[in-house]
């Protein structure tokens, strides 16, 4: 167990500041396509999870993958709770500890091989030139890696791999 | 003529060739010079936020320094683009703690975030630079009443207070571009609310319940089309609308139309230039109404 409360250690960090401003109105809630849709999420509950010191069941569920990073909530909150930014600063916490869902772990593998979403192809090259458009400016690789390698993203990426399999 | 450095991103050089040719042609007709600069990598989306934060604003800060270094504005197509580097770019001009921290990062790589430059949509640009009253006059094909269902995507507008592009609920800007074109934006039911691509991946099934649920909307409200500004949002509505054929056993062939098409259509580029294949719901209907 972690000694100090959950909340503070969500609110310690960037993007998880706001966290303690929010009295549960709902008002997200109320706001979100996916709650309307499912009765898998729901960011009030997390919130109230999150308060209430439920690391466990916050971070190892599958609720907070389920944001679809629309920002209405945060854009409604009437106590200026940045929910979209905590959902995010939940998936980080979780992803330290090694939870990371197959679909982030390609971004990410994407991402430091070519700094890219999606590589492009010799093949994409020869459809862009028939489309006539400009050939691709190249992403200058290793200073994607420096950057990488200067957050720590590369150290947590590997670990969170290491601890999965 | 007003020089831009013009953000590509990742998915739209990669998969919707309609949207770059119609965006690179229709600013150009309208003379705004767009300048692909070396070196531009991912614009660090949802997608890298939810991995790390902070790693997502050096990345997006990077780019930001790429244009300041060429001093030139930012341009961006795709509306998660202009979320994140111009999320990005407000942070970090308003904290000055936050920019240490992300400079200090960068500095690995010879960098420095300054602030100097802004980062907009190209619809900011049709609106400030262009202005409607000559983008009215510079149309050659209206479009004709077309009725329209204009989708901006969700981050065009939120979280407003970092973006600062349009009224967060009531939002004007898009709709007014539409019009102009001599189209109708028509009202639809939850019209501001999310398409569900982000989810694509992950909860496939909320995902098309989701943009099912848009087209229902639109097309209950009568719309000949919907206007799309990003490119997540037009795979989620337009390949969707095969995902919902197989699913639901509902067919709707509401065409799905970036707004740079529809504005190279009005400011008479030929169909033919546009790689219009690119569409799964073919539009053969919407350039039959407005004349091509």
């Amino acid at each position: 167990m972690s000694t100090i409360r959950f909340m503070e250690e969500i609110r310690r960090r960037y993007g998880g500041e706001t966290i303690a401003l929010c009295y549960q109105c709902g008002t997200c809630t109320g706001s979100c396509p996916v709650s309307k849709t499912s009765d898998r999420y729901n960011p009030r509950e997390i919130i109230r999870l999150a308060l209430l010191d439920n690391r466990q069941e916050v971070l190892y569920g599958d609720a907070i993958w389920l944001c679809a990073s629309c920002y209405n909530c945060q854009e409604r909150c009437p106590q200026g709770v940045e929910i979209a930014e905590i959902i995010f600063t939940l998936r980080n916490l979780a992803i330290r500890e090694g939870k990371i869902p197959k679909l982030y772990e390609e971004f990410a593998n994407n991402l430091v091989a070519s700094g890219r979403l999606a590589p492009i192809s010799k093949f994409l090259e020869k459809k862009r030139a028939e489309y006539g458009l400009p050939p691709m400016k190249p992403v200058d690789i290793e200073a994607v890696n420096k950057i990488f390698s200067a957050t720590g993203f590369l150290e947590l990426f590997s670990r969170s791999k290491g601890e999965k399999s | 003529m007003k020089s831009y450095a013009l953000f590509l991103g990742c998915t739209i050089p990669a998969r919707q060739p309609n949207y770059e040719i119609s965006a690179r042609k229709s600013l150009e007709k309208l003379g705004i010079e767009l300048v692909d600069l070396d070196n531009m990598t991912c614009c660090a989306p949802p997608p890298l936020r939810s991995i790390d934060l902070k790693t997502s604003l050096a990345l997006a800060a990077y780019n930001i320094c790429l244009a300041e270094e060429a001093d030139l504005d930012i341009v961006t197509l795709c509306t998660g683009c202009f979320e994140s580097l111009a999320m990005t770019n407000s942070l970090l001009r308003d904290n000055m703690k936050l920019r240490e921290e992300i400079n200090g990062i960068l500095s690995a790589v010879g960098k420095e975030f300054k602030g100097v430059k802004e980062v907009k949509h190209y619809l900011q640009v049709l609106v400030n630079d262009v202005g409607l009253t000559r983008l009215k006059r510079e149309v050659l094909k209206p479009l004709d009443n077309l009725k329209v269902a204009a989708f901006s995507g969700c981050h065009l507008i939120r979280p407003s207070k970092y973006l600062k592009f349009d009224d967060p609920e009531r939002p004007r800007i898009y709709d007014s571009l539409i019009e102009v074109l001599g189209a109708k934006s028509i009202w639809y039911r939850n019209k501001l609310r999310c398409c569900g691509g982000l989810l694509r991946g992950y909860a496939d099934d909320i995902a098309l319940a989701i943009a099912r649920d848009k087209i229902v909307n639109a097309v209950s409200a009568g719309a000949e089309c919907i206007a799309t500004l990003c490119p997540f949002c037009f795979l989620t509505l337009d390949l969707g609308q095969m995902l919902i054929k197989s699913t639901y056993k509902e067919e709707y062939n509401l065409p799905i139309i970036h707004y740079a098409e529809l504005l190279s259509l009005s400011l008479g580029v030929d169909p033919k230039e546009l790689a219009l294949e690119i569409h799964k719901i073919k539009i053969d209907k919407v350039l039959e109404k407005i004349g091509w």
